[in-house]
């Protein structure tokens, strides 16, 4: 038993003969904040639904909390506990931010086929928690469709961690932030992180949260890994360095 | 050998009537997404308009062929006008709605025709030098069939070149393949609509004004064809030009082979192939997938809140006064009020799965009408007592759904609709063709409740507890688990995936259940008539309870009542006028203008105010 | 936009308030009578239909009405649907309280009404359903029916294409009760009169949505000697167009149910086929004081000449005047007894209403087509009275036992 809770090893996988990733390996350790950065096609978004079950690998072996995922479906992924943000945050717009994290509770109940009971109450403590936990609880009885783009983001976090997740996988977490608000929600995961010992790994375009909050960073490039360390590691790797500054400037 | 050829020539010349039609709808559905229930309604008037044109215009070697353009240029402009007038108006309401608004304009168009052109059936003029036949190895062909075989692939060719060789074409191609790019590209879509629905208007009358000489003008020409049409456009792809035709090909040979190995078959063959190609090509032969629709933010009215006191005390108010209404009203009001009941129950089904669970079904009356024909089996065959019918009945169309579900849940949206509009038609034609068991159109009498249920405010009362008492289950159900999971799945799919809530089984769930109160509401609409007929089952019943749904609004819990008994109330109101169908059109039309949320929705979104408790 | 809605809202609240107003209110000392048909389709036929009613019905009360008492008829829509209908009927007998029921076009809304008046204890007057199982096996006490049926029809064609020497036989009909009814009797007439044809090919294509070439082919691939059709209306024509282009009908002999009607020959104009044998109405050779008083009457009135339909509405309403006058009252029971074997002239001579069985002996003209002034015309024709072509009363008795 490892303290991993994900375990990549040789990923790849192709588009009508275009590799899109391909013989990608990774760690991510329980407690840590792991950030995937790459220019634009670098394959982190396939490398993100590789993972999370929206694709199929072609090679190579996923492994979650010590089972091993490969090929699985997104629904099944979330059973070995895995909680997942969206670039564009997908809630329920049609029902309140409590009703949305609730949910999501029901579902870990496996109470979604139940004819007998009235939602209202059920799960209402625990999923006006997660919402304190996330700072919105006074929005509580909002709805989902109504919110600033900022706490939609926030309830989406709620939800990801309805289930009691160990493994956290956030697509662009900050996307359509304001810089102060994508400091608030860093501070927020890291401390979520701390609280709850577990591993998140997330994409991020936004160079100062990547650097200032990670733990440890993989660089992407044409569907390759081309660097993994600590922040320092790699802000000093010179091939990160051509990535960035000689091909495509940020 | 020879007729082998001339049945396949025939098989074409039926498919170049069915493909002009179909195209014009295929490309109005395309850029608009709108489904034009008045193509059939613009195909008639291109048929009867020829006739007179062709009639009025001095005889010459043109004339035929003048009268057919004119013909179809006169419809084009109906459809502009109608497009600039009406539908216009209603591009912001949901979809739904304005497949509604085109529904009142086929009612207002069919009471127009009688008027204008007259009831009697019109046999249309011989195109000239065109009027005998060719002899092929010793069967006959027309010389019109040729012409047809011909006009087809050229309007296909012409069509193929507008949509790639010119600016417009493209922008039309663009807007099928995603509307809110072109939205970006700022390209003025007011006018690429209006032009749209030009040409397909003016497809439309053409594919009426070319038929004339294969059979003629009537009034039952819209209803007939529009059924049809759609089959082309959903087999060859919804917006796919190509597709039609390729469609058009397979409905007219199979037709033309399927007489001669089933002669009975022509009911029921053309809903099979797109049952069949719906579910292993759900976007149609030659369709592309579509670019995924935004989620649309909801209303924040569509929120569920239990009921408040306010609202319990009302309800308790509306239930003194059914109760209590048998002492005041004569026995027809009982029973018109029953049939609202059964109708609501009926539609509170649909709505269970079209507003929460956000599928959208064209073909309820497979249950309903199942309900009614499983109740009435088994009474005329097992002479099952009633309540024990009732009890029966549901459950079996509960197992109906959840077979006609297991399909239809694999597709979404509008291929959705249609998959359950091809099961209803199958399950329609079945009823009406097995006549040894079903009593076909004669349909099965003499079914009457048991004894004690025989008077009539006794089974009033009977009705009502099993009707609310349905319509308020299925409410209860919105409020649990399921209903949650069920909207959860409509308003994200990529959420309920990723915690893990398997969308396509809650959602097959809820067609039974749909069926399971579907068929209740079926069964006892037998008892209640006594009899049952296949048009229970029909496209039409099925509309009605949609058009129900839609006039009560699909954000309101209590849309399905309201509607239905508006939309019953109405019928029966109006049907002692002459041209109630011209009234009753343009009613659908100015409620859709007017409250595009429904009457529930609209009168409702007021009355929630008032009925939510004081905070 | 919003005052768009509001002015909207606003007509649509006011139609609804002026719909509130509309009732039958007048209640003078009348026999009420409802009539239920389908006014909103197929008005082709239910219009010639209404016209001969309402023409019956205006004589009867410029004559002083029945037993003092003036009819008013109130009709009504069912838009072709048997639930409507039965609907309609309850509204009729309950809110409007009339006397009784009469009409309807579609067979299986005949037969839904047919079963309401058992059910609930009321006459009903079938004007045009077919079915034989109106009368049969769902006939009751309660209903009774004018027009020769399906089976008459058919046994008045069988007799007279007996006599032809066609011994292969192909039959086409649309694919509902009514064509299943008439090819099942035809068949069996012309086989217990002709025991040496034989019956090689069926056709059934749907109701007015017929693939005419497609179905063409089919019979000639059958290579019969005759066929029996019952196809009607827009199938009718387009079926003997294709059956034209494709030389069809040249070496074959064609028997057609209802043809001969003016409702159904009449669209085909020139192209009308001629030699065929077929039911219908030469309205336009009748030449008896009877029938000329009444072509002449409905000429006057509606600027037009009668189609069969409107002799069976102007017939349907001459039979409830007289069973009203036979009755003195408007009790089911009594209306019901004056019913059986009531005997009314109509403009075809005079009508009997069986006691067996509760169908009328009203008969249909048998002759053949020919092209007259580019008119489609029945020449040679006979008046067949129902009541020879109806079956021997054991065989009635067994039809109708419960």
């Amino acid at each position: 038993m490892t303290s991993n809770v994900l375990e990549v090893r040789q990923l790849a996988k192709s588009f009508g003969g275009v590799k899109a990733v391909s013989n990608v390996s990774f760690d991510l350790a329980r407690g840590q904040l792991l950030a995937m950065i790459g220019p634009n096609g670098a394959g982190k978004s396939t490398c993100f639904n590789l993972i999370n079950g929206q694709l199929r690998p072609d090679h190579g072996t996923i492994t979650i909390l010590g089972k091993k995922a490969n090929g699985l479906k997104p629904r099944d992924v979330w059973k070995l506990g895995v909680g997942r943000t969206f670039q564009i945050a997908a809630s329920f717009g049609s029902m309140t931010v409590l009703e949305n994290v609730q949910m999501a509770r029901l579902s870990y109940h496996r109470q979604t086929t139940s004819l007998f009971k009235s939602v209202p109450r059920l799960n209402r403590d625990h999923a006006m928690e997660l919402l304190r936990l996330v700072g919105i609880e006074d929005q509580y009885n909002r709805a989902c469709g109504v919110l600033a783009y900022g706490d939609v983001k926030r309830v989406e976090l709620a939800v990801a961690l309805a289930n009691d997740p160990k493994l956290l996988l956030m697509d662009e977490p900050t996307a359509g932030m304001g810089p102060a608000e994508r400091q608030e929600m860093m501070a927020l995961t890291s401390s979520i992180i701390e609280t709850r010992n577990i591993g998140v790994l997330f994409t991020e375009h936004d160079m100062d949260v990547v650097f200032g909050r990670s733990d440890r960073i993989i660089v992407l490039n044409r569907g390759e890994l081309v660097a993994e360390g600590t922040p320092d590691e790699v802000r000093n790797n010179r091939r990160v360095q051509e990535i960035y500054l000689g091909e495509e400037p940020v | 050998m020879g007729f082998y050829i001339v049945q396949t020539l025939t098989g074409l010349s039926d498919a170049s009537s069915l493909f002009l039609v179909a195209c014009g709808l295929s490309l109005i559905f395309g850029v608009s997404r709108i489904v034009n229930m008045a193509h059939g309604s613009f195909y008639m008037v291109g048929a009867y308009l020829a006739y007179f044109f062709i009639d009025k215009l001095p005889q010459g070697p043109f004339h035929f062929w003048i009268g057919i353009l004119l013909s179809a240029l006169a419809v084009g402009l109906i459809g502009m006008i109608v497009e600039v007038f009406l539908l216009r108006r209603l591009y912001h309401a949901p979809e739904l709605f304005i497949l509604f608004a085109t529904f009142g304009i086929v009612l207002i168009i069919q009471d127009l025709s009688r008027w204008l052109f007259g009831a009697e059936d019109i046999l249309g003029q011989q195109a000239p030098g065109l009027s005998s036949s060719i002899n092929i190895m010793g069967s006959y062909i027309p010389q019109y069939d040729i012409a047809l075989i011909i006009i087809a692939p050229l309007i296909l060719l012409g069509l193929w070149l507008l949509l790639t060789k010119t600016r417009w074409g493209i922008l039309v191609r663009a807007a099928t393949e995603d509307r809110e790019m072109t939205d970006a590209l700022g390209v003025n879509q007011t006018w690429l609509f209006t032009s749209v629905f030009f040409l397909g208007s003016f497809l439309a009358g053409l594919g009426g004004a070319v038929q004339l000489p294969k059979g003629g003008a009537d009034l039952l020409m819209d209803l007939n064809i529009i059924a049809t049409a759609f089959v082309i456009v959903v087999v060859g792809g919804m917006g796919s030009i190509p597709g039609a035709y390729l469609a058009a090909v397979i409905i007219g040979e199979l037709n033309a082979f399927g007489i001669l190995v089933f002669p009975q078959s022509t009911l029921v063959l053309m809903f099979l192939v797109m049952a069949v190609v719906l579910i292993i090509r759900p976007y149609g032969l030659l369709g592309k997938e579509e670019a995924p629709e935004h989620d649309n933010a909801p209303a924040p009215e569509s929120i569920i809140r239990p009921a408040s006191r306010r609202l319990k005390t009302a309800g308790a108010v509306f239930l003194a006064v059914i109760l209590a209404l048998p002492a005041v009203a004569n026995t027809f009001q009982l029973v018109l009020i029953t049939e609202i009941a059964l109708f609501a129950l009926a539609c509170m089904s649909l709505y269970f799965i079209m507003g929460p669970g956000g599928m959208v079904s064209f073909g309820h009356a497979a249950y309903f009408g199942g309900g009614a024909y499983f109740a009435a089996l088994m009474v005329h065959y097992l002479h099952t007592p009633m309540e024990l019918t009732l009890f029966l009945a549901p459950l079996l169309t509960g197992c109906l759904a959840l077979i006609i579900g297991w399909f239809c849940v694999q597709l979404s949206g509008v291929y959705l609709a249609m998959l359950t509009l091809a099961f209803a038609q199958i399950c329609w034609s079945i009823v009406f063709q097995w006549g040894a068991v079903t009593g076909g159109d004669d349909g099965l009498l003499s079914i009457w409740p048991s004894a004690w249920a025989s008077n009539k405010i006794i089974f009033y009362y009977l009705a009502m507890t099993l009707c609310i008492g349905g319509i308020l289950i299925l409410r209860h159900f919105i409020f649990t688990p399921f209903g949650y999971t069920l909207r959860a799945c409509r308003d994200s799919a990529l959420r309920v995936d990723s915690i893990g809530i398997n969308l396509k089984r809650h959602q097959w769930f809820a067609f039974s259940i749909a069926g399971i109160f579907a068929g209740l509401a079926g069964g006892l609409y037998v008892f209640l008539k006594g009899s049952i007929f296949p048009d229970e089952m029909a496209i039409s019943r099925s509309f009605d309870f949609l058009f129900m749904v839609l006039l009560g609004g699909v954000n309101s819990l209590f849309g399905p009542i309201a509607g239905s008994a508006a939309f019953t109330w109405l019928h029966d109101t109006i049907s002692r006028i002459n041209l109630w169908q011209l009234i009753l059109g343009s009613i659908f039309i100015v409620l859709v203008v007017a409250f595009p949320q429904g009457i529930a929705g609209s009168i409702g979104s007021r009355l929630n105010k008032y009925f939510r408790d004081p905070a | 936009m919003k005052h768009v809605s509001r002015i909207a809202a606003l007509f649509t609240l006011v139609t609804f308030l002026g719909l509130f107003c509309i009732t039958s209110a007048f209640a003078a000392d009348t026999i009420k009578i409802g009539e239920i048909n389908t006014y909103s389709k197929l008005t082709n036929f239910t219009f010639p239909y209404r016209n001969g009613w309402q023409l019956a019905l205006s004589e009867i009360n410029a004559a002083g009405g029945v037993n003092g008492k003036m009819l008013e008829v109130i009709s009504r829509d069912d838009a072709g649907k048997p639930g409507t209908a039965v609907t309609i009927a309850e509204e009729l007998v309950t809110k409007d309280k009339v006397a009784l029921l009469m009409g309807s076009f579609f067979s299986h809304i005949g037969l839904a009404l047919t079963d309401f008046a058992k059910r609930n204890k009321v006459l009903y007057v079938a004007a045009e359903p077919l079915s034989d199982a109106l009368v049969w096996a769902k006939g009751n006490r309660y209903t009774f029916r004018l027009r020769p049926s399906t089976y008459m029809q058919a046994a008045m064609l069988a007799a007279e294409a007996a006599k032809n020497p066609a011994k292969k036989w192909a039959t086409i009909a649309p694919n509902y009760a009514y064509g299943k009814d008439a090819v099942k009797s035809f068949k069996k007439v012309l086989k217990s009169l002709r025991p040496d044809v034989e019956f090689v090919a069926e056709q059934w294509p749907a109701l007015f949505k017929i693939n005419a070439g497609s179905e063409i082919q089919a019979l000639t691939a059958a290579k019969p000697d005759a066929v029996f059709n019952v196809t009607f209306g827009g199938d009718l024509a387009k079926f003997v167009r294709e059956g034209k282009l494709r030389g069809f009908f040249k070496n074959t002999f064609v028997v057609s149910l209802l043809t001969g009607e003016p409702e159904y020959i009449d669209p085909l104009k020139g192209e009308a086929p001629e030699g065929w044998l077929v039911t219908g109405y030469p309205w336009y050779e009748i030449k008896t004081p009877a029938h000329d008083k009444f072509a002449a009457a409905y000429q006057k009135k509606y600027n037009d000449y009668p189609r069969t339909g409107s002799l069976v509405g102007y017939n349907v309403m001459m039979a409830v005047a007289a069973m009203l006058k036979k009755a003195g009252s408007t009790d089911t029971e009594k209306m019901v007894d004056a019913m059986e074997g009531l005997t009314f002239d109509s403009p075809v001579g005079p009508i009997l209403f069986r006691k067996i069985d509760h169908q009328s002996t009203m008969g249909a003209y048998v002759g053949y087509t020919a092209l007259k002034d580019g008119k489609g015309k029945m020449v040679d024709w006979a008046y067949k009275d129902g009541k020879d072509f109806l079956p021997g009363d054991a065989e009635v008795m067994q039809l109708r036992a419960k």
